[in-house]
């Protein structure tokens, strides 16, 4: 990993999910996209443009959209159903249950325009609740990948696996730093920074924020290790538990409600396998509002601020 | 490779179809949950499909060019799960083992992947949904230039449901002419006639309104019903309809058309009765 903390490049995740679209529908015949209408937001005009006859336009139909998806699962492609993440869970969530989960479709959901940093959208266009909605799913896998580079390589490692995926990211750019050369597999979290007094989990956007909060608390003698949980299911059990033992102190970072996310899904691991003192960096059980992604997110208290205080509070220092 | 037709004269498939009425009451009289009035009134035209017009093989039914089936009213799967039982895809048997634990006779069709019941698709129970996987089906089975038809069966009472018109929309601005609808249009549901609870007629000029080919026929026309489906099958440009008008319950006389049939078994006494009225067939019982 290597990154400019002052500068970092800036990209947007949403244009690593096109850019892996492109390529894999150069690939792979079966490869096949449902358009709901906001294709340019989403960015599958790029794959339409290229790959028009496996393009398929469902107009603003969500539930229409998922069904259709595994419609064209059954019949051995691999459709990737793409919207926003509140249309792309919570609108059409009973038909990705039955149609998908239940039935084990090879459907790939991804949602761009994810958590708080839609911002000027407002409330409406900002799912907070995404990742619970799917995480209890059975059969689904659930990644927040943390930049561009890991989200091209998160869409295009998962058509390897025929089963349903929700992959989330976001509209804005964002800083780049994992690399294209940085090993990623799902279900295995990426210890990015080390240290010793505290464990950050973070995931998607506030994997960033965690490194500018390590590098901050270096500075007031605390050693924090920097976690990018970028698979919150199936969970990295073992990374969770050593982390645990390592520093006895584990705070999860995210851009979720505090309910049913990251920390629900730590807390589930820690309580049955290493109880361990705990504490979260996330949205407060309420919904957002119109500003921008970096006034909400220090408004919503999901920044590098918030999880300094966080461990200095825990650490009492 | 196809198997069909199995059954070709107007009697044949009466009568099977009377035997797969009588394996509905003796199912649900066993399982002692389940619903009646539904299965009954699809018998027929379960029995065309499966014994005379669809392309399948019990022996391989996933083979590549089998025609797709959905029931998108998962709710009436004991007549999905007798007929799939007459035509070879699994023991008679085990028509005893409907909604019991641990078997493949779940009360809604289950996946194949986890319950693996020769013949289904995929899951359905949660209403409205099975169009939409129809028409991703046929969307796929164009894009690969592959002639296999697709037929979904909805209920009258479920197109209520909004996703059934997002995919009607769908399916008209695909012109997925190998898609072929047929609505189990009894005018009941479970709290009353469905003009009562929500009215959806006139329901072909919808259709037609939709871009839909559109056949209104008598759901338990034997001769009619085969002549449709092979209308519908060989007709280009557009999706098709088939509004089946039919009787709940048809068969048994105290059931038919009484729309509080809809969810619930006969008991013992019903059960004789039902079975009087409809005469043993040269097939057997399973019981």
């Amino acid at each position: 990993m290597k990154y400019n903390i002052e500068n970092p490049e800036l990209k947007e995740t949403r244009q690593g999910f096109a850019d892996a679209l492109v390529e894999l529908g150069k690939e792979n015949p079966n490869i096949v996209v449902l358009g709901g209408d906001v294709t340019g937001s989403v960015k599958t005009n790029f794959f339409r443009d290229a790959y028009p006859d496996r393009f398929f336009s469902v107009g603003i139909a969500e539930q229409d959209m998922m069904g259709v998806a595994a419609g064209l699962a059954l019949v051995g492609k691999i459709p990737f159903a793409s919207t926003y993440g509140e249309f792309a869970t919570g609108r059409p969530f009973d038909q990705i249950r039955q149609s998908i989960a239940y039935s084990e479709m090879n459907v790939k959901i991804c949602a761009s325009h994810c958590g708080i940093s839609v911002g000027p959208d407002g409330a409406t266009h900002q799912s907070l609740e995404d990742v619970g909605i799917m995480r209890i799913l059975p059969h689904m896998t659930v990644v927040t990948p943390c930049d561009y580079d890991q989200t091209y390589k998160a869409v295009k490692k998962c058509v390897e696996y025929k089963q349903p995926f929700y992959i989330r990211f976001y509209r804005d750019k964002t800083p780049n730093f994992t690399g294209m050369d940085a090993k990623f597999e799902f279900g295995k979290a990426d210890t990015l920074i080390d240290g010793t007094d505290v464990t950050l989990i973070a995931n998607g956007l506030l994997v960033w924020e965690a490194i500018i909060a390590a590098e901050n608390l270096k500075k007031d003698g605390i050693s924090a290790r920097v976690v990018n949980m970028h698979t919150i299911k199936p969970i990295d059990v073992d990374t969770i538990v050593k982390c645990a033992k390592d520093t006895e102190l584990v705070i999860t970072c995210e851009d979720h409600q505090k309910q049913c996310g990251l920390y629900g899904a730590v807390a589930e691991v820690l309580s049955l396998h290493y109880p361990t003192q705990m504490d979260y960096v996330a949205v407060e059980d309420t919904f957002g509002e119109s500003g921008t992604m970096q006034q909400l997110m220090s408004k919503y208290k999901i920044d590098h601020v918030e999880i300094e205080r966080k461990v200095k509070a825990r650490l009492k220092k | 490779m196809n198997t069909n037709p199995l059954l070709k004269t107007k009697d044949e498939l009466d009568e099977m179809a009377r035997q797969i009425r009588r394996d509905i009451i003796n199912m649900l009289l066993i399982s002692k949950s389940g619903h009646s009035g539904g299965p009954l009134g699809m018998s027929d035209f379960f029995t065309a499909l499966y014994f005379n017009d669809m392309n399948l093989d019990p022996n391989n039914p996933y083979f590549e060019n089998r025609d797709y089936f959905f029931l998108s009213i998962g709710h009436i799967a004991p007549v999905w799960y007798a007929t799939l039982s007459r035509r070879g895809y699994y023991p008679v048997d085990e028509m005893k083992t409907l909604r019991k634990v641990n078997g493949r006779l779940q009360g809604h069709p289950a996946p194949l992947k986890t319950h693996g019941l020769p013949g289904v698709e995929i899951a359905s129970g949660s209403l409205g949904q099975g169009l939409s996987i129809a028409v991703g089906t046929a969307l796929g089975l164009k894009l690969d230039k592959k002639s296999n038809h697709v037929f979904c069966i909805c209920g009258d009472g479920e197109l209520q449901e909004g996703q059934i018109w997002e995919a009607v929309m769908t399916a008209a601005h695909h012109q997925t002419d190998n898609l072929t609808l047929i609505i189990d249009k009894n005018d009941c549901q479970i709290d009353n006639r469905v003009q009562k609870v929500l009215n959806l007629d006139p329901m072909a000029d919808k259709f037609k309104a939709f871009n839909f080919k559109v056949y209104e026929i008598d759901g338990h026309d034997m001769d009619i019903i085969l002549k449709t489906l092979k209308e519908a099958r060989g007709h280009k440009g557009q999706p098709t309809v088939i509004i089946a008008k039919t009787l709940m319950g048809k068969g048994v006389s105290f059931m038919e058309d009484n729309y509080k049939w809809h969810g619930v078994p006969p008991n013992e006494e019903q059960g004789a009765q039902a079975l009087e009225e409809l005469k043993p067939t040269k097939y057997g019982d399973f019981v």
